[in-house]
């Protein structure tokens, strides 16, 4: 092995590697950015009361489950609640079927469903939204309110 | 004698990179190594799982189903870095024709693909309870899938191909086009809207967890590295000797001297 400048040959595949990696991360990065809307998995509340989501087909919209607006029916498994990005944009949804265990007021929910002219979002599936912090139990009436992190449900990409 | 010119442990490096860039002395010096790797592999991963899944506390929101975490972050962190270092492999042997560096990238690919596997399966397992579904096509699911697909195109493209040189060059090219996910996998959930909560993790932050939760999970990082060069060494070894069979080394080592 020897030091100093390289052969021309090997300069040649270092070139030839990093054109390909470069290549392909400019295709993958401009295909990327063109599917930018659609990769998302769901609306925010803040797109749905903007006149983003498209009515009538299915789609997914996702907040934080305002607290206090759980309105649970008491002859059927309905449920109404309000979907909130806590900046202000607010959508009500209803539901009826069976929740997941995280479902919780304050937490974020992912609700797959159709979107009414009225603006109320009909979900067949609630999908729970759990964020990234953890604790026992015994810290959560320590610790500050830190898990309803609205970063989650703003409307445009979190950067 | 230009060597004269470089400091000693310059020398020292570039010595030890010529004797592991060598199949012989790779065998002989990971031969030497692999027992304290299997140990110590073993170990932590024991130390971890005990800790995690018996004396770890339940989570405020999941309860029980936060365990599965110990199981799954550690394999999602190895498949990634895995397949990084699988690309360099591939890299080395583009530019510089180091056979070694082939047999490590095709060594690598199972090992990859089977914690990916079970990085993907766990992850399966642990959105039922908490978010509702087993699956969901959202960035950071996808992108993982890829990454497992993109493993299993290597290893079907290497058996696909007759030459042994061509085969080398076509699946490191494949695992350094492959590079790109790398990035969309990590950043998924920050660029877009995914079911996947963000990394509790971040270089210059506190944890999104107490000490007695992340330590365990560190612990179990470090078994599942362990282990993956563990398997990648051994894996290295046979398939060395799988090429070198011809070699007067090989050969007296398989009938004894």
């Amino acid at each position: 092995m020897k030091f100093g400048p390289m052969k021309p040959q090997r300069r040649n595949r270092l070139l030839l590697v990093l054109f390909v990696v470069l290549a392909a991360a400019s295709a993958v990065g401009l295909a990327l950015s063109a599917l930018n809307e659609n990769m998302n998995l769901f609306y925010s509340p803040g797109q749905i009361t903007a006149g983003e989501a498209p009515t009538g087909v299915v789609i997914r919209a996702g907040g934080m489950v305002v607290a206090g607006s759980v309105l649970r029916a008491t002859e059927s498994l309905r449920v109404d609640f309000v979907i909130s990005d806590l900046q202000g944009a607010d959508v009500n949804v209803s539901f009826t079927g069976i929740l997941p265990d995280l479902f919780r007021e304050g937490q974020g929910v992912i609700a797959r469903g159709i979107l009414g002219r009225d603006g109320n979002f009909v979900a067949e599936e609630v999908l729970a939204k759990h964020d990234e912090t953890y604790m026992p139990p015994e810290l959560v009436d320590v610790l500050p309110d830190s898990h309803n992190d609205p970063e989650t449900f703003k409307g445009g990409t979190r950067q | 004698m230009r060597f004269f010119s470089l400091p000693d442990y310059q020398l020292i490096m570039l010595n030890w990179f010529h004797r592991l860039g060598a199949p012989r002395s790779f065998y002989e010096i990971s031969g030497r190594l692999l027992p304290v790797l299997w140990v110590l592999s073993g170990l932590s991963i024991l130390t971890g799982v005990i800790w995690s899944l018996g004396f770890v506390p339940e989570d405020y929101q999941q309860g029980n189903s936060v365990r599965i975490m110990y199981i799954h972050v550690p394999a999602a962190i190895v498949a990634q870095s895995g397949y990084a270092m699988m690309a360099v492999a591939g890299a080395v042997f583009l530019i510089w024709r180091i056979k070694i560096a082939d047999v490590a990238l095709q060594c690598a690919a199972p090992i990859g693909a089977s914690i990916t596997f079970l990085a993907l399966v766990t992850g399966a397992i642990w959105g039922k309870p908490t978010w509702g579904t087993w699956w969901v096509w959202d960035a950071r699911l996808t992108s993982t899938l890829v990454l497992l697909f993109l493993y299993l195109g290597i290893i079907a493209l290497r058996s696909a191909m007759e030459n042994r040189e061509s085969a080398g060059r076509a699946t490191a090219m494949l695992a350094l086009v492959g590079v790109v996910n790398l990035p969309i996998i990590k950043y998924s959930v920050d660029w877009w809207f995914t079911l996947h909560q963000p990394s509790s993790f971040s270089l210059g932050e506190k944890p999104a967890m107490p000490a007695e939760m992340w330590i365990p999970l560190l612990v179990m990082v470090l078994g599942y590295y362990l282990f993956f060069f563990t398997l990648w060494a051994t894996r290295m070894r046979v398939e060395i000797l799988n090429r070198e069979f011809r070699t007067d080394w090989v050969q007296r080592l398989v009938v004894g001297s």
